[in-house]
């Protein structure tokens, strides 16, 4: 059976994922219970969602640099309206949503570079979160804090999440007829269009589904840390890219893997804790996680030549 | 011949006319399409193959004549799908990160609802049996994941599949260009068998074997129009190069012998390991002849990128390069027509790393006479010229170097006639100083300008012409491979 | 239909005029008592912008896809270690300034050989680098915030003839940036470039080594930009690079240089920097709070690109 490259390019994300856990037990045997891997794992749910949000947008042959503020943006309108008039706080959110279409469909119908579109909509976003909420605050709504501290049996709550996130998206973007009108987009957008579709209401559904995840990553932030602020989330645009890209996703042509972005959301979380754990001054913690992101760019194109040489033979 | 008449019209294109600008690309062709046959189309590059494919398929619309399928004239790519027109390209139109699967979901609208996945690689799997037998491709694999034989076998295969109703029309363009020879067989014996079935098919091949023996009809295109169109078992191998040629008899040139001082000023091994070796000695002007897309582009892209640096700005530059396709390689388009030409010779114009304008404008108004570049002033912008004053001024920028030898990538595409006889007699002169000129070109015109022609086909070099050997029968008898695929 | 053209062909026109009336809005409202003041201090915080957003602008030119995020963390790490080396001692000023310039050189290296060894695109090579140089600048920062050298602070806080001493350091460097865009051949490279990479190759432009300067160039102008922003406030801080990330690119794009490469435009930076400084003076002034300010500059940004057409004016 020859393996697919989809499959091959998750091998590396899995494995450094693996290795980085049997590491942080390896130095901290108490991390190996219950509660351990829940601290471990506990903020990897919102990265990850954000993640797939970031994921979304990817796929399309686009980038969002307005995540880490848009995220902030929904925490700070779950720490607030949400939680005092929920209706208000659902109107917000489905504003959002709408808003994240209709950038998908400006960037297709002008052709703008998404960066900088994106990067104008997170002076938007923050300035929002700002008038949201001026200095930290706000209050987590009961449900979300139910949610991300429910103590299911046998696992943790983190790891059932990002199971159930993965599982959720994968089918989705990997099996559903429209994950496979949004790739194919990403892939050969003419041969979409020659076939009879309509490229700009893929996007923007893409944008609007991406808006979605990056709410619910909002929504399960502050259901952590129990209140929000305006820049609560600034380091979730450079986290879900590096996320995507540890994942085994591409910059373009449509090559994304959701459980391949969970990992890598799981990887960033577990690579600050390792640090810590290998007793890494916090001075090159950052550092360590710049390094780490090198090492496997590094590690998958010498895979990514290996296997063009097995394909050329 | 009277069965066919009786035969349904599947598609029926009559006094079609296209033009690009000044190019008469089809000059009132025609080419009617029954149900139940298989027509071989060929001709030589520029002829209009790729042309009327594109307004059968939908993609162009006629400026002139009458399109119609099965008897009602509608217009569009939704149209001819809907009457069953189905087109495999030559370029790939699959997705490449999807499974073969997935793409049978994107290109068959039909296969939607619950457990479309199943549905659809049976699809794909029934119709790749049927095609090609005993193949081994694992269709969860993506497109990236296969080898461009298969990729080329998947896009039949998806063509020819059809749920609610089969395709009417299959137009298969080069379909076995990366197939080998026992493929190719499968393929050419399954069209038959669509055939036989009621279907219809248009095959476009260089491979005259494949044409003859699997065609109907066979329709030969020279300059925009059909000028043969009769039953396969009429033509031979010979017949059908002599149909593709020039009627006329061949206008005499008078070519200076070439003289071959010393050693090569270019050479190149046999290209994918097989074929003739590439070498040019100065002042020669060398054609790189054969049908377009049969890497001669390629081969001038190393001969180019071999010699140039990509780290450090070279002292003197020995080689120049023209580009064919303006948009993608050629012009700067935001710049003016003078900074378009100038930027390849900025270091002889320059003082110490600094562009010294007023040397430049010389250069430029000396240039501006010499190939009369029509425009008021230097300083437009590119895009305000005609197409053959942009290419105009891609030639001055080559020739404006201190380049010994310029390469030529199809450069007199949809330049009208005027120009190109001007530049003809500046690349004359400027060869006969010394300059060694390597040209490829689809138009069998500027090939017998050449002193010596390499003739290209599958990515090699298949033939060498040198002197009176370059006449338009020699190039097509190489270019055209006899191949008996069938 | 003249003044229209002269007006598509000068973009950095309306950067000025937006300038000037935001600054003429401003100073009516406090009355004219703020107009030297407020000028003062425009020209002193657009300088760093314009500084940075220069460096940027060239890695922009060279055409999409093409951006520098370790910007912010090489301003910090060569504002922390300059003043490290100088350690108050007016005689090592020189010494300093030159250590930041290599600092600039080894950062933009670093970036274009990730880019080209590992193949990836400019933003996660920038972004990676970025993490190791802001380790290495919070590594070297431990301890007590070391103060510039006296004769250092007081000239980037003092000014000739009522410019900031800052604004014209800036302006020099706009100058000799100018002088390099539009008169030397390496200006018309990174431009060729940014049009078509595949013509300028095809022209003969040694398009690896071309890019590599820049990347080089962007950053020795961040790490210059980091010593003069320490050196103006009394100190190198950790954060003092973060805001001029989104702000690099703010101005380039507000200033009129064109996203999809190839474009470019000094003159528009400092419109674009001074504009920005001086609607957030404004805002101040009208008393409405930092989320105004960010959705108005967010609204611009976008505006602008809309307005400019993206990849369609091109055609």
């Amino acid at each position: 059976m020859k393996l697919s490259s989809g499959t091959v390019r998750l091998i590396i994300p899995a494995a450094s994922l693996v290795l980085l856990l049997a590491a942080v037990f390896y130095m901290q045997p108490r991390a190996m219970s219950y509660t351990g891997l829940n601290l471990l794992f506990n903020l990897a749910v919102p990265i990850a969602l954000a993640t797939i949000a970031q994921m979304l947008i990817m796929s399309v042959n686009d980038l969002d640099l307005s995540m880490g503020t848009f995220v902030s943006f929904c925490a700070c309108v779950t720490a607030t309206f949400l939680q005092t008039s929920p209706v208000l706080g659902i109107l917000i959110l489905l504003g959002a949503i709408a808003a994240y279409a209709v950038i998908g469909v400006v960037i297709h119908i002008r052709d703008l570079p998404s960066i900088v579109v994106t990067l104008g909509m997170s002076f938007v976003w923050g300035g929002l979160a700002v008038l949201i909420l001026p200095s930290p605050g706000g209050n987590a709504p009961v449900w979300a804090r139910w949610v991300m501290t429910a103590k299911p049996p046998l696992v943790p709550v983190a790891i059932v999440a990002s199971i159930l996130i993965a599982a959720v998206t994968h089918y989705i973007v990997m099996r559903s007829s429209f994950g496979v009108l949004m790739r194919g987009v990403g892939g050969n957008d003419r041969s979409v269009e020659r076939a009879g579709w309509s490229v700009i209401g893929i996007r923007a559904a893409t944008y609007a589904l991406a808006g979605f995840f990056a709410i619910l990553a909002g929504i399960a932030l502050v259901g952590l840390t129990t209140s929000a602020d305006a820049n609560i989330a600034l380091r979730y645009t450079l986290l879900s890219i590096a996320g995507v890209i540890l994942g085994g996703g591409q910059f373009v042509g449509g090559k994304v893997s959701p459980i391949g972005a969970v990992i890598g959301a799981l990887t960033l979380t577990l690579a600050g804790s390792f640090l810590s754990f290998m007793r890494i001054s916090p001075d090159w913690q950052i550092g360590a996680q710049g390094a780490i992101l090198i090492v496997v760019l590094a590690l998958r194109l010498a895979l990514n030549r290996l296997e063009k040489r097995e394909k050329s033979q | 011949m009277t069965e066919t008449l009786k035969r349904e019209e599947v598609v029926a294109a009559r006094g079609i006319k296209v033009t690009f600008g000044a190019v008469k690309a089809l000059d009132g062709a025609d080419l009617v399409i029954h149900a139940g046959e298989c027509i071989g189309l060929v001709g030589h590059n520029g002829a209009g193959k790729s042309t009327i494919v594109n307004v059968i398929n939908g993609g162009l619309s006629p400026h002139d004549g009458s399109l119609s399928y099965s008897g009602s004239e509608i217009h569009g790519i939704s149209a001819a799908r809907a009457n069953g027109v189905r087109c495999v390209f030559q370029e790939l139109s699959l997705c490449p990160n999807l499974t073969v699967g997935e793409n049978a979901r994107i290109m068959h609208a039909e296969l939607k609802g619950w457990n479309w996945r199943s549905r659809a690689l049976s699809l794909v799997e029934t119709q790749l049996r049927d095609i090609f037998p005993g193949h081994s491709i694992d269709c969860d694999l993506s497109i990236d994941d296969l080898s461009i034989a298969e990729r080329q076998m998947v896009e039949i295969a998806i063509s020819f599949a059809g749920i609610d109703q089969r395709p009417k029309l299959v137009i298969l363009d080069e379909p076995t260009s990366s197939l080998d020879a026992g493929l190719a067989a499968q393929l050419m014996a399954y069209i038959r068998k669509f055939v036989r079935e009621g279907g219809s098919v248009l095959l476009i091949s260089h491979i005259l074997g494949e044409i003859l023996s699997t065609s109907d009809r066979i329709v030969v295109m020279k300059d925009g129009r059909v000028v043969a169109d009769r039953v396969a078992s009429e033509f031979t191998t010979r017949s059908l190069v002599e149909a593709m040629g020039n009627v006329v008899r061949e206008q005499e040139f008078s070519r200076a012998a070439s003289v071959r001082t010393g050693e090569p000023v270019l050479s190149m091994p046999p290209r994918r390991g097989h074929g003739l070796a590439f070498q040019a000695w100065r002042g020669e002007m060398i054609g790189l002849a054969g049908l377009g897309g049969h890497g001669q582009t390629e081969a001038l892209l190393d001969l180019y990128l071999d010699r140039n640096s990509n780290w450090w700005p070279t002292r003197r530059g020995e080689i120049a390069f023209v580009a064919g396709d303006r948009s993608l390689n050629g012009t700067f388009p935001l710049w003016s027509i003078l900074k378009n030409l100038s930027i390849a010779s900025l270091g002889q114009l320059s003082t110490k790393r600094m562009v010294d304008r007023a040397r430049e404008e010389t250069l430029g108004a000396g240039w501006k006479q010499r190939i009369e570049i029509r425009t008021p002033d230097m300083g437009n912008r590119i895009l305000s010229l005609s197409g053959g004053n942009q290419q105009k001024v891609l030639f001055a920028r080559a020739l404006a170097t201190t380049a010994s030898t310029v390469l030529m990538d199809d450069p007199m595409r949809g330049v009208d006639i005027g120009t190109k006889q001007e530049v003809y007699e500046i690349l004359r002169s400027e060869a006969a100083n010394g300059r060694t000129f390597i040209w490829y070109s689809t138009e069998m015109d500027e090939i017998r300008l050449c002193d010596r022609v390499y003739v290209f086909r599958d990515g090699a070099i298949a033939a060498e012409l040198a002197g009176e050997e370059i006449t338009e029968k020699n190039v097509l008898a190489a270019s055209f491979s006899e191949g008996d695929a069938a | 239909m003249t003044l229209h053209r002269f007006l598509m062909a000068k973009p950095w026109i309306w950067s000025f005029a937006a300038t000037i009336i935001v600054w003429i809005v401003t100073v009516l409202f406090t009355g004219g008592a703020s107009s030297f003041g407020l000028s003062q201090a425009a020209l002193t915080f657009a300088a760093f912008s314009v500084v940075v957003g220069i460096g940027q602008m060239f890695v922009i030119t060279l055409g999409p896809g093409n951006i520098d995020l370790s910007v912010p963390a090489t301003m910090t790490l060569s504002g922390t270690l300059a003043l490290k080396l100088m350690d108050v001692q007016d005689g090592m000023i020189v010494v300093g300034l030159l250590a930041s310039i290599g600092i600039g050189l080894v950062i933009g290296l670093g970036n274009y050989v990730l880019i080209k060894a590992l193949r990836i695109p400019p933003i996660i090579a920038t972004l990676s680098m970025s993490f190791i140089v802001q380790s290495v600048a919070i590594w070297s920062n431990r301890g007590l915030r070391i103060k510039p050298p006296e004769t250092l602070a007081s000239f980037a806080t003092s000014g000739l003839f009522g410019i900031p001493n800052v604004a014209l350091v800036a302006l020099i460097l706009s100058a000799l940036a100018w002088v390099l865009l539009e008169k030397s051949i390496y200006g018309r490279w990174i431009s060729a470039i940014g049009q078509s990479t595949f013509a300028a190759r095809m022209a003969g432009i040694p398009v690896d080594g071309t890019r590599l300067v820049t990347y080089m160039l962007c950053a020795v102008l961040a790490s210059v930009c980091g010593y003069l922003l320490a050196s103006f406030s009394g100190g190198a801080a950790l954060n003092m690079g973060s805001e001029y990330l989104l702000m690099s690119i703010a101005v380039v794009v507000i200033g009129g240089t064109a996203v999809a490469g190839g474009n470019s435009n000094i003159p528009g930076i400092w419109g674009a920097s001074l504009f920005m400084f001086l609607v957030v003076s404004m805002l101040n002034t009208y008393g409405f709070g930092a989320g105004f300010r960010l959705i108005l500059t967010g609204l611009i940004i976008i505006a602008v690109i809309l307005l400019a057409g993206g990849r369609q004016s091109l055609r």
